[in-house]
């Protein structure tokens, strides 16, 4: 039997170590050398927001991710109100509590499921889109087009999509959480029986300026990271290694959409605890 | 010695490991075309993204006008890239916008010009492209050729300084192919620009080229004019010029050069009995007929000038190649000097009859001129088997004439 050297030894341990940190070393360096790489874009792309060409691209884009955007944030909000209604009416029955339906609709939609659900609705439909349109220009070289022909392709492409989410989040919150109630409304008084002004009132006393303001700020924060991730995934298409031409704009178009509904949640969590 | 405008030094660029440029010493100078030949994923390209800045060399220096790129302020760079106009391979339009806008959108982005100048100088550019009737239109509802032209458009309307075309012809059918071509020296001569074209359209792209670079397995083959380039051949340019030559010329459907070369070596080789040779030199004037009728219907009449040599002297075994835009040679390798004569006279009735009169119909259909003046001139020389193709044509060239002429006299009379 062959006795391990010393060396061999050494070199087998070394492997071994040296594959666990590849395994699991490399998608984290990977992970990290990406956040960095968004915030420098994000970065970028919030320096030149107040270029003086800027309003009218702004505009456009605050038509296209909000306006565009109105039609399936009511019906989401709707539905979701409604069933809101339905749910914590059969639950608070249970404790002869059903007057406050009100509130816990309310509560939940403003300080939760408004900021969080606007924010999953819009990445599923303007955020992909961000993502392809990005990768297609890129693809196609119009972005190295823009660069030749001197104008900055962060500024005239990314700038006005992040801030046109800035401005269209809080603003499609704040119909979410409207309608939201609504819904609960149609529900909870029309069907269910509960007391009309027992409802409203229970929502104006619950509701206070800190929760609403939560909620925007929820909504600020969540309008970045899909801007960017969705932005930044599009643009840089090009340098995924798994991938090129096409087939790299559709996993860049998945991969904005899969991180950008992650991030909202991991966001969602570390915004609350710092408001709470 | 005159500067370089543009200068690269030992330029290596590598992708995964895989050299593409290796060690690359250019020389481009100021209105020049400068012509980049090389095989397919050459790093043709890649040469030209380096030159305003898309792709940095992984060692080596890039000068712009004596200076090295890398020793730049950020202004001097500015200043430098607002010089510069770049054609992409693809054209690289935005398909959102029409036709105007995306003229105009450098113009919009970039400068403080006013919405009336502005809209001034994209239309004059829509104009001279021919595009007029589609200024309204999307990228995806124009042709191959328009979208080649606006891309053109938005290139030359910033009026840059140094010009970059990334294989402007591709895809193109022969005449547009030319069409483009001329288009391009049209615009170097109306505006005075230096250009940098990726093609390998050969032989057509290099009789608008000042400055011939042959880029062979990431290095330069040659670098220098295309007379230079027939004369000093080397192992290198043969096989180029073998390899994307092919047997015809696109355009005329005359014998390509290289073949014509062999044709003309297999005919006199040494051993046979004939160490003479009948040379006839045709010529047109290209660049004024281009000014008459366009681009389009100037190639139209060189075709048929060269398709009518071709059938004329090809039933006598006659061989005809193109030596330049205007110009085809014929040898007669079965005719004496006398005999050349008859048939050139013969010919000569022939394409004053038959020919000139189809050109004027073609024109007349293509651009609506069917009145314009044309002269077809012709030199016959007797040519050793010995001389150089130049000395032949320099012969050829003292001893021409004109021997058919279509002249407008009144509503497109010939005469």
């Amino acid at each position: 039997m062959a006795i391990m050297s010393e060396a061999d030894f050494s070199q087998q341990r070394t492997n071994g170590i040296g594959r666990f940190f590849s395994i699991f070393g490399r998608p984290v360096v990977a992970l990290i050398n990406n956040l960095g790489a968004a915030a420098i874009f994000f970065f970028f792309a919030c320096v030149n927001i107040f270029y003086r060409k800027q309003a009218r691209e702004i505009i456009s884009q605050v038509f296209y991710i909000g306006a565009k955007s109105t039609g399936i944030v009511v019906l989401v909000a709707l539905f979701t109100g409604m069933v809101l209604g339905l749910q914590l009416y059969y639950t608070l029955i249970k404790f002869g509590s059903e007057g406050v339906l009100g509130s816990a609709i309310a509560l939940s939609l403003v300080r939760e499921l408004g900021p969080v659900l606007t924010a999953i609705v819009i990445t599923a439909r303007a955020g992909s889109a961000m993502a392809a349109e990005m990768g297609i220009l890129r693809i196609s070289e119009q972005i190295d087009a823009l660069y030749t022909m001197r104008i900055d392709p962060i500024r005239y492409l990314i700038s006005p999509r992040i801030a046109a989410s800035m401005i269209s989040f809080p603003f499609l919150t704040a119909f979410f959480d409207l309608v939201g109630i609504i819904g609960g409304y149609l529900t909870g008084v029309l069907l269910l029986g509960v007391n009309a002004s027992s409802y409203f009132y229970r929502v104006n006393y619950s509701l206070e300026m800190v929760d609403v303001r939560g909620g925007f700020i929820k909504s600020f924060v969540f309008a970045i990271v899909v801007s960017t991730i969705c932005c930044y995934q599009g643009y840089f298409c090009h340098m995924r290694s798994d991938s090129y031409g096409a087939k790299s704009v559709s996993l860049a178009t998945t991969s904005a959409v899969v991180i950008s509904c992650v991030l909202i949640l991991i966001a969602d969590y570390v915004v609350t605890s710092f408001i709470m | 010695m005159e500067t370089p405008l543009i200068e690269f030094r030992k330029v290596v660029k590598g992708f995964n490991s895989h050299t593409v440029l290796d060690g690359i010493d250019l020389s481009i100078y100021e209105n020049q075309i400068c012509t980049i030949s090389g095989k397919s994923g050459g790093g043709k390209s890649v040469l030209l993204k380096h030159i305003i800045g898309l792709i940095q060399p992984d060692s080596g220096e890039i000068l712009l006008e004596g200076k090295p790129v890398r020793n730049m302020s950020k202004k001097e760079w500015d200043d430098y890239r607002s010089k510069i106009g770049y054609m992409f391979q693809g054209n690289a339009l935005f398909d959102s916008m029409n036709v105007f806008d995306n003229v105009a959108l450098p113009l919009v982005q970039t400068t403080n010009l006013s919405r009336k100048v502005i809209r001034q100088k994209v239309m004059n550019r829509i104009e001279e492209m021919a595009l007029t009737e589609a200024v309204n239109k999307y990228p995806s509802e124009l042709s191959g050729g328009m979208q080649k032209r606006v891309a053109l458009a938005r290139t030359l309307v910033t009026d840059p300084k140094i010009v970059l075309f990334d294989e402007p012809t591709t895809g193109q059918d022969p005449i547009r192919k030319n069409v483009i071509l001329s288009m391009i020296a049209h615009a170097r001569k109306r505006f005075g620009f230096t250009a940098v074209l990726v093609s390998h359209e050969v032989p057509d792209v290099y009789f608008i080229s000042d400055r011939i670079v042959i880029l062979w397995e990431g290095r330069i083959a040659f670098q220098g004019a295309y007379e230079e380039m027939t004369k000093l051949r080397g192992p290198v340019v043969d096989e180029f010029l073998r390899s994307l030559e092919g047997f015809q010329d696109e355009l005329t459907g005359l014998m390509s050069k290289e073949m014509f070369r062999s044709r003309y070596s297999a005919e006199l080789s040494v051993g046979k009995k004939k160490s003479r040779v009948s040379a006839i030199l045709f010529s047109i004037d290209f660049d004024s007929l281009e000014k008459e009728l366009g681009h389009e219907a100037s190639l139209y009449t060189l075709k048929a000038l060269a398709e009518y040599t071709n059938r004329y002297f090809g039933t006598i075994g006659g061989f005809s190649a193109r030596h330049s835009r205007g110009e085809i040679l014929t040898i007669l390798p079965r005719a004496e000097l006398e005999e050349a004569q008859q048939l050139l006279s013969a010919y000569s009735e022939g394409l004053q009859e038959n020919v000139l009169k189809r050109i004027r119909d073609v024109t007349r259909r293509y651009v609506g001129i069917g009145c314009f003046a044309i002269s077809v001139n012709a030199g016959l020389t007797e040519a050793n088997v010995t001389e150089e193709f130049d000395e032949i044509i320099q012969e050829a060239r003292k001893k021409q004439q004109t021997v058919a002429t279509v002249r407008c006299e009144g509503g497109g009379q010939s005469g």
